[in-house]
């Protein structure tokens, strides 16, 4: 049987108990709760982080869907929106926050700083794009993306939390303990991405020139 | 157009025959200052000519005459032009210039910057560390024959783009397949990561002390940011608490640093416009507003009638905005968690929505060109304001402050806390609110007129303590005034064209430097532009108000509780893309 069937089984419920009893799986249930509280990190990193207040305030609102819970501490959010540039200094501090955050946890790239660098990707202390070091769920285009896109995105990763089965999701997964951990980068002469170490080696070993 | 750099009254060749000479090269002006005598002739500048207020220092790498030179340019705060005087070095490692920081202690973090990017040691600056990048990264990022990991060409536009439109990625390109570069046979695996003990070394030090007989107390290090909620984007300093005290306290910024700089050196002129938009995301009218100002400068065009009018409705209209914002992150940031911004935000999406109508974007408007700006403001957009303007804002002012300044505990938290005095506002070169709070009366606007604001009757709004509250209670006042330069404004625009010169997409720049300067609500604005008469800019200089003013930070701070501190924050207006650039 397929999810949406098993969602909506057509169950015969007794006319006396209708208004009390109500059937659908447990995955739906589940995602319905966990999409419904998507609790973003208070975390602004540039221009994209004014229009993230925007969408936060009257006029847009994003409590209308769920979000509007901003928590300052990693571990009490679930998604990170990066809104804005990323760059070399910042990138360890990221990452750390990213690590500290409980699963399930999403990262939402937001603007096209985010998503590649934007129009900053060929300065020397930006990093071209988050998803160099995290995987991201959903980007959303824009410089910065209007709180109405903002929201379009959001609603996006609602969509995407539909989707999910308690079954299939990496956070229960015995096997894969600490699955979304990503290593710390280390700022030395430059940005060093430690799971390249020894591509890194290599290459500056042939670079021309003293 | 009164402009800064117009010939200034003051001769220091004369003054000081064999130390300094006038800058004759085309297009440039001011005095070339001998580096042993830089001491001296910078103190009689402070001294004996008045010009107190050290606004910008930066550096300028002539790799063809084999030199570095240092920039400065000093203003008066009673008004007037300024003065501009540079010293040469020769362009050998290591590049030493003596420092001015005991003169004017406003040049503390732009020399930094110098020596961040430029690789100029200032001798006798007691805490020359990197700045904008991290300690350990290889090179000098600004100097000429320093090349970013994604370099593609010395100058935009790039051949693969334009006009045969053959774009590759950049990743494809370098070696390393991502924006890295690392010296020859670098080993990340052996590679020791340089600690941030100079920075700790540079706090106060750490004492044990005896508290009543024998109870041992220590100091704490706290390390506040890049990532807290109150420090309005990336900012990150290092405290030194004795208890709740602040011992001492440092700064450290750059991790928003996006190397405009560097990037702007790369685009040509008019590209470079929908750069600034990004620097104070806030405002970025009043960006424009600069960056064409000082290019107009150096091309020499005049501005269209109209333009004036609409650039100045423009620049005023985001500084309402600003403050209002400002008041709302003041009272977020002092506890009361949301609501007043959310009134805040309310009229701030009014006038995002004229910025829109005019410009096509809410935040990053690009709006202004050379010689004018780039589209008319609509006949409905016009009443749109005007119903702002006469109507709806003043209201919501009086709203706001009467809901507000006479709040128990916003008078508890502000009063008398943080005084930043007349003297030393001026001494670590504070502009703006900050600089008006404290009892000086000096506003570009009025000081050194730009655009046409000399045409309009307002009052400089300016406080007296120099306490928060006066910080708190300045904005309201300037947004008053604001207001009734909008009213006037509105009132005597004339119909006309909207742009001097014809669209173009390179425009003719001669060779020459300029520094142009605007009074953006945050406070000064600077561009130091220097042009070879090519399609890009040689340097490509931004001063912003938000990095220059947190000098101040350490002093005013000191002694104070860490609570206020954030306060203090909202209160200097800082915006991290104009910080870290
Ligand atoms: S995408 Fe644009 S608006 Fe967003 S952070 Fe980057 S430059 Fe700023």
């Amino acid at each position: 049987m397929d999810y949406e069937k098993l969602s909506l089984p057509n169950y015969n419920i007794p006319e006396d108990i209708q208004n009390a009893v109500a059937i659908t799986t447990l995955d739906r249930l589940y995602n319905w709760g966990r999409r419904s509280s998507v609790w973003p990190l208070m975390f602004g990193l540039a221009c994209c982080a004014i229009e993230m207040i925007a969408a936060q305030t009257a006029r847009y609102d994003m409590a209308r869907f769920g979000m509007e819970v901003m928590r300052p501490t990693p571990r009490q959010a679930d998604m990170m929106l990066v809104s804005g540039t990323v760059t070399k200094k910042m990138l360890p501090a990221i990452i750390r926050l990213y690590n500290q955050m409980p699963e399930p946890k999403y990262v939402v790239a937001m603007g096209a700083c985010a998503s590649s660098g934007g129009p900053f990707k060929e300065g020397y202390n930006v990093v071209a794009g988050i998803d160099k070091f995290l995987p991201v769920d959903v980007y959303i285009p824009g410089c910065p993306p209007t709180p109405q896109a903002l929201i379009a995105g959001m609603i996006k990763l609602q969509e995407k939390i539909d989707k999910e089965s308690i079954k299939t999701v990496t956070w229960y997964n015995k096997e894969k303990v600490d699955g979304n951990y990503v290593p710390m980068p280390i700022l030395g002469p430059d940005l060093i991405d430690v799971r390249r170490n020894a591509e890194i080696r290599d290459i500056a070993a042939t670079k021309e020139g003293a | 157009m009164a402009t800064a750099l117009q010939t200034s009254t003051v001769d220091l060749a004369a003054r000081f025959p064999n130390k300094a000479a006038a800058d004759t090269r085309p297009g440039f002006t001011g005095f070339i200052v001998n580096k042993e005598n830089l001491i001296e002739v910078a103190t009689a500048v402070r001294d004996e000519f008045g010009y107190d207020l050290l606004t910008a220092v930066t550096a300028v790498d002539y790799i063809a005459e084999n030199k570095m030179e240092v920039v400065y340019h000093a203003y008066k705060t009673t008004g007037g032009p300024g003065l501009t005087f540079k010293v040469q070095a020769e362009r050998v490692d290591p590049i030493e210039v003596p420092s001015l920081i005991n003169i004017w202690a406003g040049a503390d973090f732009q020399e930094r910057e110098a020596w961040d990017l430029y690789g100029i040691k200032f001798t006798g600056h007691p805490d020359l560390r990197r700045i904008l990048m991290w300690e350990g990264y290889e090179g000098h990022p600004l100097r000429k024959d320093w090349k970013e990991p994604f370099f593609e060409e010395e100058v935009k536009p790039f051949k693969s783009r334009w006009p045969e439109g053959k774009h590759t990625f950049a990743e494809q390109k370098n070696p390393y397949r991502d924006n890295l570069n690392f010296p020859k046979d670098f080993d990340p695996e052996n590679f020791v990561v340089e600690k941030e003990e100079d920075l700790y070394a540079s706090l106060e030090r750490h004492t044990t002390k005896d508290i009543e007989g024998n109870m041992k107390t220590d100091h704490i290090v706290v390390n506040m940011g890049p990532h807290h909620p109150s420090t309005h984007g990336v900012l990150r300093v290092a405290v030194t608490l004795d208890g709740e005290t602040i011992i001492g306290l440092k700064p450290v910024m750059g991790y928003l640093h996006r190397n405009h700089d560097k990037i702007g050196e790369r685009n040509t002129y008019l590209q470079n416009i929908p750069y600034t938009d990004r620097l104070d995301y806030f405002n970025s009218m009043s960006n424009n507003f600069g960056y064409v100002t000082t290019v107009e400068k150096l091309m020499k065009i005049p501005v269209a009638e109209r333009a004036e009018y609409i650039r100045v409705i423009m620049a005023e209209l985001s500084r309402v905005q600003n403050h209002l914002i400002f008041i709302g992150m003041l009272m977020n940031d002092l506890g009361t968690m949301y609501t007043p911004s959310l009134y805040a935000f309310e009229e701030r999406e009014l006038i995002l929505d004229i910025f829109e109508a005019v410009s096509g974007a809410r935040m990053m408007c690009n709006y202004y060109r050379f010689g004018g700006v780039v589209r008319d403001i609509p006949d409905d957009v016009l009443q749109k304001i005007k119903d702002l303007v006469l109507e709806r804002i003043p209201a919501k002012t009086d709203e706001m402050e009467r809901f507000l300044n006479e709040n128990e505990i916003l008078v508890a938290r502000l009063k008398g806390i943080h005084v930043l005095n007349a003297e030393d506002a001026i001494k670590f070169s504070v502009t703006g609110p900050v600089l008006r709070a404290s009892g000086v009366p000096y506003d570009i606007r009025r000081a050194d007129p730009y655009s046409i604001y000399d045409r309009f009757d307002f009052d400089v709004a300016v406080r007296h303590n120099g306490d928060m509250m006066d910080n708190y209670l300045i904005r309201f006042d300037e947004i008053r005034q604001s207001l009734r330069i909008l009213e006037q404004a509105i009132k005597q625009m004339p119909q006309g064209p909207i742009n001097s010169q014809k669209p173009a997409y390179q425009v003719r720049v001669p060779a020459g430097e300029a520094y142009g300067r605007i009074e953006s609500p945050k406070g000064e604005l600077g561009f130091y532009l220097v042009s070879n008469g090519k399609p890009n800019p040689y340097r490509y200089h931004v001063r912003p108000a938000s990095f220059v003013n947190l000098t101040a930070v350490e002093t005013m701070c000191k002694g104070a509780k860490i609570a206020d501190f954030v306060a203090l924050l909202a209160m200097l207006d800082i915006v991290m893309g104009e910080l870290d650039r």
